[in-house]
Formats: C-alpha cells, sequence, structure tokens
C-alpha cells in the first residue's frame, strides 16, 4: 500500500519536475525546424538568408508568448510539416509514433511466452 | 506457421515494396505548391513610398489579386518582370508588390528600369512579414480570390504558361 | 582503350561467377566430400579478375580519361593525386565496383576457411553467393558502368564535389562495405544451411568469425563516417539521423543481435531459425540501405547523384531477395523446443536482440516513414533527431542497465550475481553522478537517468573484470566492449549536457562576450591554393585564462563552383573548440558560430575500444579454432 503512494508521489513530482524544465529556448527551437532551401540542414545550423529571416520570426513568437508546440503549428501552417523535424502529432503520423513501442511490448509478450514451456516439435 | 501467419508477412513485404516502387517516381524536391485553399493570414506592410501600412481588408476590394514578392537583388525576378507588365494590362486583376529584404533606392531603381506593373507597392525590408504567407524564396507569387482564398501559389519566376492559366481563372 | 578493357573484365567475370555456379552444382551431384581444385582456381581467379578491373577503373583516374562518363563526371585534371585515386570511389559507378570485389573476395576466403564443413554447404553458400554477384555485375554492366564511353571526348571533367575531396573518402567507403557488403556471406550461408538442412551448432562457427569481422568493420566505418561529419560540415554535431546514416545503422543493430544469438545457438544449440533470419536480415537490411541512399527516393545530405532506373533494377533485386527468403523460410520452418530459464544467459541474449529490434523497427520506421505518408496522403514530413531522441533514448536507460546484469546470469541456470553487489554499484553511479551536478550544473532528468545507468554498466564492468581476474576467468573482450559501449553512453551525454552554443554577427573588429567568454574578429585573409581560394579568418578565444586561435574558412572552388565552409577545431583532452564563420549576404558582416564541445576525443576512443573488443573475440576465436 505504501509502495503505491509512494510510486504516485514519485510520478506527480517528476512530471511538474520534467514540465518546469521546459523552458522555451530559441535554439531548441531553431534546431527543430529545417531549413527549405538548404541540404537537411537545421535552421540552426544554416545561415542562408531563409534561416535568418525564420530565426527573427521565432525570436518574435517567443516573444509573444507562443509555447513550443504552439511555434511549430505556426510553422507546419504555413510551410507544411517538411519544416518541423518532429513529426507532428496527428493520426497520419500517430502510427509512427506508437509502433515502436508497440513493437517493444509484443517483442516483450514473445520472450516471456518462452520461459518454462514446452512447444511441440512438428515432424 | 499457420497459414495466416505467412499470408500476412507476404503482404506485409508486397506493400512496402510497393510503396517503394510508387515512391520512386515521385519528385523529392520540396514546395509549398501544396499551401493553398487556406485563407490568407493577417499581415501588415507599408507601402514602399509612404510610412502608412497596407493589410488584409485592404485587399477585399479587389475581385482578384496577384501578390508578388520580388527584390532588386534577384535575378530570376527580372525574367519575370514582362509576365508582370503584361499582367498588369487586365482588368479583373490587382497586383500587389511585396519588395522584399530590399533598399528602397534600388527598388526604385529596378522599376524605373524595367517598369512597375503594381497597383500598390509594398515592402517588407526584415522579411517577417512574408514569412506569414508562407515565402521562402523569390519570386513567388500567390493568386487570390475577393474572399481572400489562396487559388494557386507560384514558386519561382511566372512563366507564360502561368499568365495563360491566371488569365483563365480571373474570366 | 580503358573503357574496353575494363567491359572486357566484367563480361570476364560474369563468365567465370556463372562456371563457378555450373561447376559446383556438378559437384554436388557428385559423392564424396571433396571440392574439385578447379572451383578453388576459378574463385581466385574471379576476385584477381575483379581487383584488376577496379585498378583499371582507378588508372583511368589517375590519368584523368575523360573518356568514360564516370571519370568526366567526377573528376579534374587539376585535382591532386590523392583524390583523382579516391575519387574513384567516391561516385556510385565506382563504388559499386568496391561492392562487388567485396563480394568476391568474401566468397572465395569462405570456401577456403570452411574445410571442415560439409561440402553441400560450403558449394550452395558459394552458389548463393554468385548469384549475388551476377545480380551486382549484370547492374554495372547494364545500368551503372563505369567504363561508359562518353564521345565526343570532353577535354575537362567536372570536378568532384569538395566535401568529398576529404582523407576520410579513402577509408569510409571501403570500411563500411567491408560491414555490410561483408554480411553477404553469411546471408549467402543462412540460405545454404536451410538448403541443405545444416543447421547444427557448427553451421555457427562456420559464420561467427565473419559475422564478427562485418561488425568490427561496420562499427569503424561508422566512426568515421561520423567523424568526417564533425569534421566536415561545419554543424558540430555528429550524428544527424540522416537516412544515410540510418542506413548504416540497420545493418549494425542486425549483427550485434546476431552476433549475441549466435553465442546462444552454438552454446546450446538454441533458436536456429532466429538466426537464420538475423542472417538474412543483416544483408536485406544493407540492400535496402544501399537502395535508399541511391535511388534518390530520399532527400539527403549525404545522397550519391540520383537516376530512377538505378532504383528500379535495386529495389527488384531487393524483392527478389525478400521473396526468396521468405519463401525459403516458409517451406523449411520446424518449431522448436524451448525451455528457458527467466535469470539465464540464454534469456538476457534474448533480452539484447529484443532491444536491437526495437532500435531497429524504430531507426527503420522513422526512416521510410515519409516515403509512406508521400505516397499514400501527398504529403511530405519530416522525421528527425526529435523523433529518434524522444524514442530512443528512455529505453537506452533500461538497456545500459541489462547489459551490466545479463553477462553474470550463468547459463540454463536460474542464478543471479548478489543483488546487494549490484545495489552498491547503483549507489556509486548514484553518488557520481550527484558529484557532477554539484561541481558543475544541473540536468534534466532523462539526462540524469542515463549518466546514472551509463556508470552502472561501467562499474558493473569494472566489478566483473577485478572479480573474473581473481577467479581466472576473464572475458576481457565482452567487458571492454559493454564498459566502453557504458563510456560512449557516458561521454555523449556529457558532452550534449556540457556544449555551449553562441550565434554571433560580427564585423572585422569587434568582440564579443559572455559568461567568461571572449571572443574577436582579429583578421580576414584571402589565400590562394591549387583548387580553391580561401578566405581565412582569424578569431581569438579567450576563457579566462585559457587564449586560442581559431581561423575558420570559407572556400571558394572553381572545379565545380562550389562554396564550403570549413569549421575550426582545437582539440584537447577535455574539450574542442569548433568555429565556423560565414558571409552574409549583401552585408559585410559575417555569422560566427562558436561551440564549445567536451569530451569529443573520448566518444570516437570509446567507439574504437568497441572494436577492439570485437576484434579481441575474433582473435580468441581464431586462436582457439
Amino acid at each position: 500500500m505504501n509502495i503505491k503512494y509512494l510510486l504516485i508521489i514519485m510520478l506527480v513530482v517528476s512530471q511538474s519536475v520534467f514540465s518546469a524544465e521546459k523552458q522555451i529556448d530559441p535554439k531548441e527551437i531553431q534546431k527543430n525546424l529545417r531549413c527549405l532551401v538548404c541540404q537537411g540542414q537545421s535552421i540552426s545550423d544554416s545561415n542562408s538568408d531563409f534561416a535568418q529571416t525564420i530565426k527573427m520570426v521565432v525570436d518574435d513568437l517567443i516573444s509573444e508568448g507562443l509555447t513550443e508546440e504552439e511555434i511549430y503549428s505556426f510553422m507546419s501552417d504555413k510551410y507544411g510539416e517538411w519544416i518541423v523535424f518532429k513529426p507532428q502529432l496527428n493520426i497520419q503520423n500517430s502510427l509512427l509514433w506508437i509502433f515502436p513501442y508497440m513493437a517493444l511490448i509484443l517483442g516483450g509478450f514473445f520472450i516471456t511466452k518462452l520461459f518454462n514451456k514446452r512447444n511441440k516439435l512438428t515432424k | 506457421m499457420q497459414k495466416i501467419v505467412k499470408a500476412i508477412i507476404f503482404f506485409i513485404f508486397l506493400f512496402i515494396l510497393s510503396v517503394f516502387f510508387i515512391g520512386l517516381n515521385r519528385d523529392t524536391n520540396y514546395n509549398t505548391v501544396n499551401q493553398i485553399k487556406k485563407e490568407i493570414p493577417d499581415f501588415k506592410v507599408s507601402y514602399l513610398n509612404k510610412e502608412n501600412f497596407f493589410a488584409k481588408k485592404d485587399l477585399r476590394k479587389n475581385n482578384f489579386t496577384l501578390i508578388n514578392f520580388w527584390a532588386s537583388w534577384c535575378a530570376p525576378c527580372r525574367i519575370e518582370h514582362p509576365v508582370l507588365i503584361r499582367l498588369s494590362d487586365e482588368k479583373n486583376i490587382k497586383i500587389v508588390g511585396v519588395n522584399f529584404k530590399d533598399k528602397k533606392k534600388q527598388a526604385e531603381k529596378f522599376l524605373d528600369e524595367l517598369g512597375n506593373p503594381y497597383d500598390v507597392s509594398t515592402k517588407d525590408p526584415n522579411g517577417k512579414q512574408s514569412v506569414l504567407f508562407g515565402i521562402y524564396g523569390i519570386p513567388e507569387s500567390i493568386l487570390i480570390n475577393k474572399e481572400l482564398i489562396v487559388i494557386k501559389k507560384f514558386v519561382g519566376p511566372l512563366s507564360a504558361n502561368d499568365f495563360d492559366y491566371i488569365k483563365e481563372i480571373i474570366k | 582503350m580503358i573503357s574496353n578493357f575494363g567491359n572486357l573484365l566484367l563480361c570476364v567475370s560474369i563468365v567465370l561467377s556463372l562456371s563457378i555456379i555450373y561447376l559446383s552444382n556438378k559437384n554436388l551431384k557428385l559423392n564424396g566430400n571433396q571440392i574439385t581444385k578447379n572451383i578453388f582456381q576459378l574463385s581466385l581467379i574471379q576476385s584477381t579478375v575483379v581487383i584488376i578491373c577496379f585498378f583499371t577503373l582507378i588508372a583511368a583516374f589517375i590519368v584523368s580519361d575523360f573518356s568514360l562518363i564516370t571519370v568526366y563526371q567526377n573528376s579534374h585534371s587539376m585535382k591532386p593525386i590523392f583524390y583523382k585515386i579516391t575519387g574513384t570511389w567516391g561516385n556510385h559507378e565506382g563504388s559499386l565496383m568496391l561492392w562487388v570485389i567485396i563480394l568476391t573476395i568474401f566468397s572465395f576466403l569462405f570456401l577456403v576457411y570452411n574445410k571442415n564443413h560439409p561440402k553441400i554447404f560450403r558449394l550452395l553458400t558459394l552458389i548463393i553467393q554468385n548469384i549475388l554477384i551476377i545480380g551486382f555485375l549484370f547492374f554495372i554492366l547494364l545500368n551503372s558502368n563505369p567504363f561508359s564511353p562518353l564521345s565526343p571526348i570532353p577535354k575537362e571533367g567536372l570536378g568532384l564535389n569538395p566535401i568529398l575531396q576529404d582523407p576520410a573518402l579513402a577509408i569510409h567507403p571501403p570500411l563500411l562495405y567491408l560491414g555490410f557488403v561483408g554480411s553477404s556471406i553469411y546471408f549467402s550461408a543462412a540460405i545454404a544451411s536451410l538448403i541443405s538442412n545444416y543447421s547444427e551448432k557448427n553451421f555457427a562457427s562456420s559464420i561467427k568469425n565473419w559475422i564478427l569481422i562485418s561488425w568490427s568493420f561496420q562499427t569503424l566505418g561508422i566512426l568515421v563516417g561520423s567523424i568526417w561529419a564533425y569534421y566536415e560540415l561545419g554543424w558540430g554535431g555528429f550524428w544527424f539521423w540522416d537516412p544515410v546514416e540510418n542506413a548504416s545503422l540497420l545493418p549494425w543493430f542486425a549483427m550485434t543481435a546476431l552476433f549475441h544469438s549466435i553465442i546462444v545457438f552454438e552454446k546450446r544449440n538454441l533458436f536456429y531459425f532466429w538466426v537464420i533470419i538475423l542472417c538474412l536480415m543483416t544483408f536485406i537490411l544493407s540492400v535496402t540501405g544501399t537502395f535508399l541512399v541511391r535511388s534518390g527516393i530520399l532527400n539527403s545530405v549525404h545522397t550519391f547523384a540520383s537516376d530512377p532506373t538505378r532504383g528500379i533494377y535495386i529495389l527488384s533485386f531487393l524483392s527478389l531477395m525478400i521473396f526468396g527468403s521468405v519463401f525459403l523460410l516458409f517451406k523449411k520452418y520446424k518449431a522448436e523446443n524451448y525451455n528457458l530459464n527467466q535469470n539465464s544467459k540464454e534469456t538476457f541474449i534474448l533480452v539484447n536482440n529484443w532491444f536491437m529490434m526495437f532500435y531497429l523497427v524504430t531507426v527503420l520506421l522513422g526512416t521510410i516513414y515519409p516515403i509512406f505518408t508521400d505516397v499514400i496522403s501527398q504529403n511530405k514530413i519530416s522525421v528527425g533527431p526529435p523523433f529518434y531522441n524522444a524514442i530512443i533514448f528512455p529505453v537506452v536507460v533500461i538497456f545500459l542497465i541489462f547489459m551490466a546484469i545479463g553477462p553474470n546470469a550463468s547459463w540454463i541456470k536460474n542464478k543471479f550475481d548478489s543483488i546487494k553487489l549490484y545495489f552498491l554499484i547503483l549507489l556509486g553511479a548514484i553518488l557520481i553522478n550527484l558529484m557532477i551536478i554539484l561541481f558543475f550544473k544541473n540536468f534534466s532528468i532523462l539526462s540524469n537517468f542515463i549518466i546514472i545507468s551509463a556508470l552502472f554498466l561501467i562499474l558493473s564492468s569494472l566489478k566483473d573484470f577485478i572479480i573474473s581476474k581473481k577467479k581466472n576467468n576473464l572475458d576481457l573482450a565482452r567487458i571492454i566492449a559493454h564498459a566502453s559501449f557504458g563510456f560512449l553512453v557516458l561521454f555523449i551525454g556529457l558532452n550534449h549536457i556540457f556544449s555551449v552554443e553562441k550565434d554571433y554577427n560580427m564585423k572585422i573588429g569587434e568582440t564579443k562576450k559572455f559568461e567568461n567568454y571572449s571572443i574577436e574578429f582579429k583578421n580576414l585573409e584571402l589565400k590562394d591554393f591549387t583548387n580553391y581560394q580561401a578566405v581565412v579568418g582569424e578569431f581569438e578565444i579567450l576563457k579566462e585564462k585559457d587564449r586560442n586561435i581559431l581561423k575558420p574558412e570559407i572556400r571558394i572552388y572553381s572545379n565545380p563552383k562550389t562554396l564550403t565552409y570549413e569549421a575550426s577545431i582545437k582539440t584537447s583532452f577535455i574539450k574542442d573548440y569548433y568555429l565556423t564563420m560565414s558571409n552574409i549576404d549583401r552585408s559585410d558582416y559575417y555569422n560566427i558560430k562558436f561551440q564549445e564541445k567536451p569530451l569529443m576525443i573520448w566518444i570516437w576512443f570509446s567507439v574504437i575500444m568497441i572494436v577492439i573488443g570485437g576484434l579481441l573475440r575474433f582473435f580468441k576465436n581464431a586462436k582457439n579454432s
């Protein structure tokens, strides 16, 4: 009983610490935006004309109070999803985000099935 | 192994490989021409020659508007300029020019030299307003209707085909 | 002349492969376990012919024979000779020759080194391998021929991309190919094993060392690629989850899973079909990777110039490989008798495979998902570092713990090391982590977990070393490899936490100050070199009493006309200083990116130590057999 309470308290504390740490960092955001006229560089790494304009816009949006997710939404609304390196959480991308952990859990099932189990040899 | 498991595995591979085959024919170059059918954003640009602002509401009186993003230092802009001049003769469409990251003197010189097709001349010296339109390189042009919905995005210089297309739309 | 000679040698290679297949087939029908001498001789001649063919191509590059399309497109008479030579395999057609060399050499060596295995297994492996070789030779001759002639003969070539004019080009492709192209041999061996029903433990010993060798080279190849990206790209990073990088990582996950599983197979004759699946998977992933990179289907900073017909050929070849393997597996699959204990070593090796498959699925899915969204919903998406980091890093924490505990479990039995000892080690790890926070700075919760579990693995390995030295059953290879992996994660974590990055627009003479750093833009010079001009900036970085001069460059190449940015890197044992300078259009300001990257050299060193672990195991195996 006590362990359960302890776990819940730990979870709540870690969640609040986790979210408190999420201070908005312009460099992080710039690293997650793609420079559309470069070869795979992020806005942070590139200093093309385009990248410089976007850096300014990101700074403006931050000072307007937008959260990180809202800035990504803004950019993908203007330029399409390709500009954001983190796949947006929508129905189209749901399989992408869910499948790896599903595969992990499935693998776990497979392995536990093998414990102390005798399979019949097929002829 | 059960037949059904085998069938599932076979079809998964078939599906993946088919998608790869189809994917080979797709163009990997990215452009934003699919960002259409939405209403244009709220924007505010100052006029090229005045200090007042030109905003979204000022566009509602036009039947059709072509917003053209250009600069004096942009070589393809010179190439598309004659098309804009031809377009400026058309009724039913107004052309708004947005001078992008440029200097007023150079911009005016450009227009003196090649002609001014713009019904309204505005400027965006730091490029930030153009981001609202999803501009990432110039020249780019956006064709909108009376309801201010984007009909088509032209990335790169306007060609003769683009001119015919626009002429068709604005009839 | 060179063109004809090269084409002739290619045709001769095809004839040789066909002969080998024919003779092997004939030999299979005979009784006895003897393989006729001419099969060996033909294999040796085959390798020799392909190597001569490759040297012919190199010669064409050295003399700048622009009558060959490949030389014209990828070389220039003013290039330094070193890059004329290495440029041979810096392009699609030339690198395919490297593929075929490795396919043929491995084919011959596998035949020679497996005298103690049944004839049917060896010959079937040879036949399958030669089918692969013929597939690639036809690809080269019909689609991607480096000896394709050009008429009229141009006076000058188009030049080699300046980013490729780097010593790393000399070793990166050969190392990688020894890795994932080398995996072809155990692909062929797996098919041979299935067909000939050669499923005893001895099968494991025939491929064990080949797996180790290919894995070691694959790891080295990936390392060199990362070092090259770090020095050359100017972004300060060494891994970007770029599709081409992922393509080299996918076979690596399969190889790692494989050489762990083969330990179980050899010791306990378990997991035969899983081992076969991994053997097939590795080379299939290698060809898939090559497809993704060379077909132009994905956008990447590394892609070769693309051509859709290439893609169709490779994809058809890949489809044949996949369906062939799948059908054969369906036909031959027999359920096995498993009787595993929860805390046995077999289980922990399964756990390793479990995690490897998780990493594999994640990286594969992330890499090919954009193709699916593009084809199915006409929508282009990007899958970049935020995805991979978010999915993989939390799992690595747990993985490291298993890496520490697993090797100490016993075979078969349900025995475990004392929990008390592990608890102490965990405490030690937490303590060291707290000290880092105390003396330096605080960092995110996830980073804390990663540092702690990495330290746990390192300290556990140290404990293993001490205990097993006393008991005289020291497994140095495993301890070094596992501990180094722990160090790798530790150094990457610390590097990420303590990196400093600043971005400024500066004019000559300006100084920027932040925290206890100062950056002064002292000078700008224009210098001339053989095939480029360089704008060299001189910067002084001052951190407290420590003064360093860094000289980043903007290089203007003429053939082809390109601009590159050369980072200035000052390496020391504790940190790297990293500075890039780029011009801002229509302004006399320069954009300066300054980075301080701690412990970079230890990251590289950890990977080298992992490879040394693998090689130690290889040499021990070779000594024992």
